[in-house]
């Protein structure tokens, strides 16, 4: 199995993403990530879906994504060929004989605090995926309270964009 | 004009060209229905006995002439009624435009009385579909949807219309009739792939589904096979789409396909599929299915290409426009060897064909064919008749065979033959059985309120038939509940609704009873008592391969 990004540009429309991710769901695809927003033009929002399988199911699926009205462009996103990031919220109990480690952690991987109690610190952290993972995979060693990630975002480099894609 | 929104639904369908809606009214759509009353003389509704009849026959009426079939709903039961329906112009492409009603906006998402989310219901078995949210985009959403539904590959929309929208006031300016999206053909440089393929083949197939039929490319395809002398078969949902006795044709191949198309396409080394899916029903076990053949597959749905089969050449587009650009650079060229073979097979299929003496189920159907005109158009139900049908009956023109291939449901044919018979305006026929038949035999009540010319021949044979045969050789005999044993008389049951029917037991008897269905102005149900143990033959158990046709069973 392969890990695939793909960008999806649609209408920004409610009910829109419905029909998206109706179509993973129909098709039994498995999504590890998703994120949804508005673009440099009101009238698109953009998915960006992490999925794993194989090259064929990824084929099936941009091809059942374009039978959607809704859905403008699509492209698979390469990974030497794109930037793309993820931020995480994570939520660490704050322990006086804990605190000095995960600090020191936190910087080695440039993590910010958004928040302190006595009782909790909030890190802020973005990177690429493997990062936040190797982050939260030390951060496992003291008691993590709570972690929110957005998923992947990612964009091609260079000039070219989603807009310019023609269909298959 | 200022119009309110009913006006402006019945306006708009008015000027998209639609004659017949068929529909059932409620609360949520009352006044829609008083606009129809308004507008009666431009726009006929045929009330059907129950929303799913109405669906039916608006896809039957779809399927007969290609241009969009409408249905009108009430909200919650009404709409959800419509379901079955709309999955089964959904399975086989069928441009149907549903209007629902529904509970005012202000009262959405409050679960109050029979508010229903049918778009979210109909979400997977629609083409797309529209929740209305003001009037101002009420007339060009159904421009929109009429736009789609017969665009690329056709499909059912569905259209929800709260109640105030359609009490609302808005301006209406009549539009032209929308155009489908310019056809476009596949990529040139697919095409001289695919010719250069074509062209090196020895032992071409073509095969052809419900896709050719909705691109009307008959005439190209069958320009495609004399050049490259290929024998041409189809699927379930292609049956009609080339005249049954044209001398290429094979006839359907798969699980009950024609045992010389199956055979042909299993042998062949190329198998060029026009607007065809290859599903589980044509190919049996996929890992097993033609392993000789390169696939030349064109489409225009992306997304059936390579889906099941991997095709050598895969072509988007619209299946006129590719073929007329494909046959310039084909050779022509002359397969004798080739039709040496299929010829053999053809042979052996003789061999093979049910010739009893007395009343069979083939026997019934090739009578039924001496009584089809050029036009007639023929429904079926689902089960073992209606894989009689597709195996025996005799078609002049195209869109004339109306069967459920895809979801396959029984209790569609009752409806879809009310609407193929009101869209062409012949007589019309419909092969059922006794438990599809029971399914919706309501609708007979509408086809004698409406004097629809209408021979029903019912293939009874007291069994759930289809499922029995797989009972019989598959599950030791165990009969388990399909065994209809009921008591009903169906010739009482016909006169009960206003109909008349006879039942008959000899192909004499059914000649006669046929001669008078076609003679009646309206519905006559012909009971036509066959065996219960009657085989669909041959047969592909289902994931075999074609080393496992079964074409004789011992009783
Ligand atoms: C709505 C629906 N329910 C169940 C089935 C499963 N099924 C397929 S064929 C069949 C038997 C059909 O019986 P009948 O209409 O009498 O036709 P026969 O096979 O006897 O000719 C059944 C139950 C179906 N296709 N559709
Ligand atoms: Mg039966």
């Amino acid at each position: 199995m392969k890990k695939y990004t793909v960008a999806v540009l649609v209408n920004n429309q409610y009910g829109v993403l419905n029909r998206v991710t109706s179509m993973f769901r129909r098709r039994q695809f498995n999504i590890t990530a998703l994120t949804v927003s508005e673009t440099e033009s009101p009238d698109f929002s953009r998915i960006t879906v992490v999925f794993d399988g194989e090259e064929r199911s990824k084929e099936l699926l941009i091809g059942q994504l374009y039978k959607l009205p809704d859905v403008k462009s699509i492209k698979e996103l390469h990974r030497s060929e794109t930037v793309s990031c993820e931020l995480m919220l994570i939520k660490m109990r704050n322990e006086p004989e804990t605190r000095n480690e995960i600090k020191a952690a936190a910087d080695a991987f440039n993590a910010k605090i958004v928040d302190y109690t006595k009782e909790s610190i909030v890190y802020r952290l973005t990177g690429d995926s493997a990062k936040i993972d190797e982050f939260i995979e030390l951060m496992h060693d003291y008691e993590i309270l709570e972690i929110c990630r957005t998923g992947r975002i990612a964009l091609e480099k260079g000039k070219s964009t989603i807009r310019n894609v023609t269909n298959l | 004009m200022l119009l309110s929104g009913s006006d402006i639904i019945i306006r708009t369908l008015i000027e998209q060209g639609v004659d017949t809606v068929f529909g059932y009214p409620g609360g949520q759509i009352i006044n829609v229905y008083d606009s129809l009353y308004k507008y009666q003389d431009e726009l006929k509704h045929v009330l059907t006995a129950h929303e799913q009849g109405a669906a039916h026959a608006a896809d039957g009426y779809a399927r007969a002439t290609g241009k969009v079939g409408v249905v009108f709903a009430t909200s919650g039961p009404g709409a959800t009624n419509l379901v079955t329906g709309i999955a089964t112009a959904y399975l086989d492409s069928i441009p149907v435009v549903a209007i629902c009603g529904n509970v005012p906006t202000t009262q959405i998402g409050t679960d109050s009385f029979q508010e229903i989310d049918i778009t979210g219901i109909t979400l997977p078995i629609t083409k797309h579909n529209y929740f209305v949210n003001s009037i101002e985009e009420l007339a060009d959403t159904i421009r929109d949807a009429f736009k789609l539904a017969v665009s690329g590959r056709p499909g059912p929309i569905l259209i929800d219309v709260p109640k105030d929208i359609q009490i609302a006031k808005y301006e209406y300016e009549p539009m032209a009739k929308v155009t489908p999206f310019d056809p476009e053909s596949a990529k040139l440089k697919r095409v001289s792939e695919a010719a250069e393929i074509i062209n090196e083949a020895e032992k071409p197939y073509i095969y052809f589904g419900g896709g050719l039929v909705s691109s009307g490319a008959k005439e190209e395809m069958l320009k495609l096979a004399e050049l490259i002398d290929a024998p041409v078969g189809c699927s379930l949902m292609g049956i009609s789409g080339v005249p049954t006795d044209h001398p290429r044709f094979l006839g359907m191949q798969g699980m009950h396909g024609h045992y010389a198309s199956s055979m042909s396409m299993n042998d062949a080394d190329l198998i060029i599929s026009l607007g065809v899916r290859f599903n589980d029903r044509a190919t049996g076990n996929i890992n097993k299915f033609a392993k000789k053949a390169k696939i030349v597959h064109i489409d225009v749905e992306g997304a059936e290409l390579s889906k099941t089969v991997a095709a050598s050449v895969a072509l988007r587009g619209d299946l006129k426009c590719t073929l007329k650009n494909l046959l310039p650079l084909i050779n022509k060229s002359e397969k004798k060897a080739w039709w040496d073979r299929i010829n053999s097979f053809k042979a052996d299929e003789e061999k093979y064909l049910d010739n009893r003496e007395g009343l069979t189920p083939r026997s019934a159907l090739l009578t039924l064919n001496k009584h089809l005109g050029e036009n007639t158009p023929v429904a079926t139900d689902v089960g073992q008749h209606q894989m009689w049908a597709a195996q025996n009956v005799c078609f002049k023109t195209s869109r004339r065979f109306i069967s459920s291939g895809g979801l396959g449901t029984m209790g569609f044919g009752m409806g879809a033959a009310i609407g193929a018979q009101m869209a062409t305006n012949e007589h019309a026929v419909l092969v059922t059985g006794d438990g599809s038949f029971g399914m919706c035999l309501n609708e007979l009540a509408t086809a004698v309120s409406y004097k629809v010319p209408l021979t029903i021949l019912l293939l009874n044979n007291g069994v759930l038939g289809m499922v029995r045969q797989w009972q019989t050789l598959f599950f030791d005999k165990h009969y388990s509940n399909t065994v209809l044993n009921r008591k009903t008389d169906f010739v009482k049951l016909a006169e009960a609704f206003g109909a008349k029917g006879e039942a008959v037991t000899t192909v004499e008897e059914l000649d006669k009873a046929l001669t008078n269905a076609f003679n009646e102005e309206g519905p006559y149900v012909v009971d036509c008592r066959i065996d219960k143990d009657e085989f669909v033959l041959p047969m592909l158990p289902p994931g075999g391969s074609m080393d496992d046709i079964i074409v004789k069973v011992e009783k």
